[in-house]
């Protein structure tokens, strides 16, 4: 995962496929997903509104059909 | 979220490329009549180990996701597998693009072994005849061999790059059975007047008509078939093909040649392009992130004469180096122009440039093509298995 001013770019070394993330903010969601109980809670913390959230749950959900990140094992 | 689109951000250049080319030898025991980088003969001054995986460190620095390995004949220097070895060791991904020569039996066990490298066997014909009139005598079976044994050895999705020129058009289906049979995928690029391409451009490159074929063909195929992005001046026909329809030069992708010149992209190895060395200090990061070529090109640019065609913001003019090495101002339609702009500017074109470097075998060269003028002296794609 690489910063960038637009956000992020994601490669994934497997599937040898790149992803943007077009949000700062998304950003921070994923950087924190590790660490946080739930996704609802890394947007949380990261700042997400109320309103946001189904923005993010699809753009979370997306990543997560492309392998880039996964449920917790 | 709204930012904006990827398109425009990547116009302005990133601190890091997301991939790279890097020809790490300008030997070759091929010479293939369109070779972009006029290669055959090494050149004494090549990067040492030391100098390359110093070059590797940077990148890791850099975050730089993969590199593509190429040359000449990458595998044929003799530190090759130590290189790809420490480029996967520091967290970078390769690909490397080559004839099939060393991909022997045991070498494609140690390649489907590992996750982080990937291979690109070239071949210029789905049959043997229009292959090697291009590639050479013999480049054929070379490349089905190593194809054989990279499948033997459970290698899966490598990938088959093809080159698709005027003899080659024709045959995409039979190149894409081939692919299917190896479990490989088929990458097409596009044909550049660059290099020893300069030269047999005219007779190779694909008509109007067979560009409006493969169009529709690289359309109905979607993201099965990869192109490296190079086919993005035929977005202007409408629909855009997969990949993120821009050219990158300088902006996204680079290529570091074998003697550690940085061009600005694979296909323009001249000196109208040339950056900087990472010779010098600062090495690489000080180039790709200072240099008054790239700075320049991440300015926004004009459209020139294209500005006015409504299929400006599709094509965005097509290709730099289509444009320069065919003599076209830079700023002008590109020469396969699917309008057809192209053509006619060629018409009024008096003088091409001359190619500032050549490495080419000086013996002649076993091709019964007969293409090549005496009188003149070169996965992909940069943005391979790219997907927005």
């Amino acid at each position: 995962m690489r910063p960038e001013r637009f956000g992020a770019l994601l490669y994934h070394f497997g599937t040898r496929r790149l992803s943007f993330l077009k949000s700062p903010v998304l950003l921070t969601v994923l950087q924190r997903l590790g660490d946080s109980p739930t996704a609802r809670v890394a947007c949380e913390t990261a700042g997400v509104g109320v309103a946001e959230l189904p923005a993010f749950r699809t753009a979370l959900a997306t990543l997560a059909a492309s392998d880039m990140i996964r449920e917790r094992t | 979220m709204t930012v904006l689109p990827l398109v425009e951000q990547f116009q302005y250049g990133l601190d890091a490329p997301i991939c790279l080319t890097w020809e790490l030898t300008y030997a070759c025991n091929l010479s293939c009549v369109h070779c972009l980088s006029s290669s055959g003969r090494r050149d004494p001054r090549e990067l040492s180990t030391m100098e390359c995986k110093a070059v590797i460190d940077e990148l890791e620095r850099m975050q730089v996701f993969y590199v593509n390995i190429g040359g000449g004949e990458p595998t044929v220097r003799p530190d090759f597998w130590e290189l790809v070895d420490y480029v996967t060791a520091h967290h970078v991904g390769v690909k490397f693009s080559t004839n099939g020569i060393k991909i022997t039996p045991v070498v494609a066990e140690r390649l489907a072994a590992s996750d982080y490298v990937d291979v690109q066997i070239s071949l210029d014909g789905a049959t043997e005849d229009v292959n090697d009139a291009v590639r050479g005598p013999g480049s054929y079976r070379t490349a089905l061999r190593a194809m054989e044994n990279l499948h033997t050895a459970g290698f899966r999705g490598f990938k088959v790059s093809v080159v698709v020129t005027r003899q080659n058009a024709g045959q995409l289906d039979v190149f894409k059975a081939i692919a299917d049979r190896f479990g490989a995928q088929l990458r097409l690029t596009r044909l550049r007047p660059s290099g020893r391409g300069a030269d047999v451009w005219d007779e190779l490159h694909p008509t109007a008509a067979q560009q409006r074929d493969l169009y529709d063909w690289l359309l109905a195929h979607g993201e099965d078939v990869l192109t490296g992005d190079s086919f993005f001046h035929l977005a202007a026909y409408g629909d855009a093909l997969p990949g993120l329809n821009l050219c990158g030069a300088g902006r996204v992708v680079c290529l570091i040649d074998p003697v550690g010149d940085v061009y600005a992209c694979p296909f323009a190895i001249h000196e109208n392009f040339l950056a900087g060395n990472i010779r010098n200090p600062g090495g690489f990061t000080r180039v790709w992130r200072e240099s008054e070529l790239f700075t320049d090109l991440r300015r926004p640019q004009t459209g020139g004469a294209c500005t006015s065609c409504s299929a400006f913001d599709s094509c965005r003019g097509g290709c730099m180096a289509a444009k320069f090495f065919t003599g076209l101002p830079l700023d002008g339609p590109d020469p396969e122009c699917v309008k057809g702009h192209g053509a006619a500017a060629l018409s009024a074109v008096e003088s091409k440039p001359k190619p500032s470097l050549d490495h080419s075998h000086r013996k002649p060269v076993p091709v019964t093509i007969g293409m090549r003028r005496p009188d003149r002296a070169c996965d992909t794609g940069p943005l391979a298995g790219f997907t927005p």
